[in-house]
């Protein structure tokens, strides 16, 4: 049913290579690149509310510093699949490696969590905190940073997000757009492997979709690890290094951009891309 | 007549004032308190680990037990059973008055609180738990410094309205010789005689204190809110940035 392209489960755990250098300015742990380096491997995930199967057999790796786009209709199971990687959903069967390790054994969610970032549809920034506070909160209670210190890493990245002028600014005063560049900023902040993105834009009009898209496009450029639910085909074409389509809880093709949108194999892959063009 | 009474037995009344707002504001605070652990303890999700999932579910239910006693019984007739029973189990001995008034305020009202919490966590988006959990805060982190912050806000009118059932309910606890105002008021029919204008100055006194207290808390609710009306900003109702970016300067970056 779905083309298995986890042929090199090798586990690579600590296997580093003298690459592109990730987050290096932060001088905390550096994280290098390597081909075929997987960060992520999914093995045979289901995942069932009651009787309703979501997650039918879904087999796959993120590399690291790798841009994966999943696309497929509402309702296939892209979301619940981003949720389960990081555990606000929990698998009912197969396994989910992080480095090797199986996440679903592991005590310490929050730990794990603090290294697999999240960027959510709806924002979710703190409504009690201002945009600085936002991004400097984990800082200082998670990763115990000082005041001073936690502001400065924070104001670095809200200025690669183009947000650094708003930093007192509340949640509630901000649009859409930039409430997303802020959560990316908030994201970025912890310092994580990798960044997942639950359908970034979809609640933006077009001119914000645009910015949020092209802070995104920076970032994949930077070599961070990025996984992208996302109804935007232009971007998962330009940015992505593997694109994934899903259906009715299953993965039916996956490739390159190239190889999904140029030459999609699968009847249902031609089908849904066709109607989009359409649109 | 009444204002006779005042000027002859005004310090009794005072003490009894006193003592009524010390029991009901420290009782608030401290039941808020009791309110805020046994919420944050009631939306720890579900554990994986077996044994803790069972040692979770006894808790869950001697909270329970203790909200569904405290809210089922009078308050006064609580007041009676703890003070009493403490006597009877210290061999007579009974607790320091104040004390035990505070004790009985304080879980009366926790009970009460619990209840508000619950339904103030509840109100707080679901987006607001994931974004602090996606950060990699556990479920203490969350509550401290995301959730509660808010819910608190969101639970002020409830408490407010605890604090103002309390200052009149502390009325119960002349049963176990509380000296707060309403016992005041007894003390001061058994000298004078003067039922009636005696207790009417009370309850003045009484509605003085609640209607007093009730303008001061809604005016902070008012304070909390901050302006009504805000711009988002570097929109178009923004005028400074509208002005900046004709002038050159681009207020995105």
């Amino acid at each position: 049913m779905n083309e298995n392209l986890n042929k090199d489960l090798i586990d690579s755990t600590g296997v580093t290579s003298e690459c592109d250098v990730v987050n290096s300015e932060q001088g905390g742990e550096t994280v290098t690149l390597e081909g075929g380096n997987d960060i992520i491997s999914i093995e045979h995930l289901e995942k069932c509310f009651g009787d309703h199967e979501v997650l039918k057999n879904i087999d796959f790796t993120v590399r690291q510093g790798d841009v994966t786009c999943i696309i497929g209709p509402s309702g296939s199971g892209k979301s619940t699949l981003l949720r389960c990687i990081n555990l606000f959903e929990e698998p009912t069967g197969g396994r989910i490696l992080f480095h090797g390790e199986d996440i679903m054994l592991t005590k310490k969610v929050s730990q794990y969590r603090r290294k697999v970032g999240m960027v959510f549809q709806s924002f979710n920034l703190f409504n009690n905190y201002s945009v600085l506070g936002n991004c400097t909160i984990g800082l200082r209670k998670i990763l115990h940073m000082k005041k001073a210190e936690a502001e400065k890493v924070a104001m670095d990245y809200l200025a690669s997000v183009g947000m650094a002028a708003y930093i007192k600014a509340r949640p509630k005063q901000l649009s859409g757009g930039q409430k997303q560049r802020v959560a990316i900023a908030r994201a970025l902040c912890m310092q994580p492997e990798v960044i997942l993105f639950d359908e970034p834009t979809s609640a933006l009009d077009p001119e914000m979709t645009g910015e949020v898209l092209a802070v995104m496009q920076k970032l994949a450029k930077s070599g961070l690890t990025m996984i992208v639910v996302t109804h935007e085909m232009s971007f998962a074409k330009d940015v992505a290094h593997k694109v994934v389509f899903m259906d009715d809880g299953y993965i039916v093709e996956e490739g390159s951009p190239e190889d999904i949108f140029d030459h999609p194999q699968n009847e249902r892959t031609k089908e849904f891309l066709n109607t989009d063009k359409k649109q | 007549m009444i204002i006779d009474i005042l000027k002859e037995y005004y310090p009794l009344i005072f003490k009894g004032v006193g003592y009524t707002m010390l029991i009901a504001i420290a009782g608030t605070i401290i039941g808020l308190l009791i309110g805020l652990l046994i919420g944050v303890y009631r939306t720890i999700p579900t554990p994986r680990n077996k044994a803790l999932r069972i040692l979770k579910k006894i808790g869950d239910f001697i909270l329970s037990a203790y909200i569904e006693v405290f809210r089922g019984t009078p308050m006064m007739v609580q007041a009676l059973v703890i003070f009493w029973g403490f006597a009877l189990l210290n061999g007579g001995q009974t607790l320091n008055v104040t004390f035990s008034a505070l004790l009985i305020v304080s879980i009366n009202t926790g009970a009460y609180m619990a209840e508000i919490v619950r339904g103030g966590i509840i109100s707080i988006d679901k987006g607001q738990f994931e974004g602090a959990q996606a950060i990699g805060m556990g479920h203490g982190k969350t509550m401290f410094y995301i959730v509660i912050p808010q819910a608190l806000r969101n639970i002020l009118p409830s408490v407010s309205n605890e604090f103002i059932i309390n200052i009149k309910d502390t009325s119960v606890l002349n049963v176990i010789g509380f000296t707060e105002l309403f016992f005041q008021a007894k003390t001061i029919v058994s000298i004078n005689y003067q039922t009636f204008a005696t207790y009417l100055l009370v309850a003045i006194v009484y509605f003085v204190l609640t209607f007093s207290i009730s303008l001061l808390l809604r005016f902070i609710e008012r304070k909390m809110d901050g302006k009504k009306h805000f711009t988002i900003l570097g929109s178009q109702s923004d005028r400074a940035s509208v002005v900046a970016q004709n002038s050159g300067g681009g207020s995105n970056e």
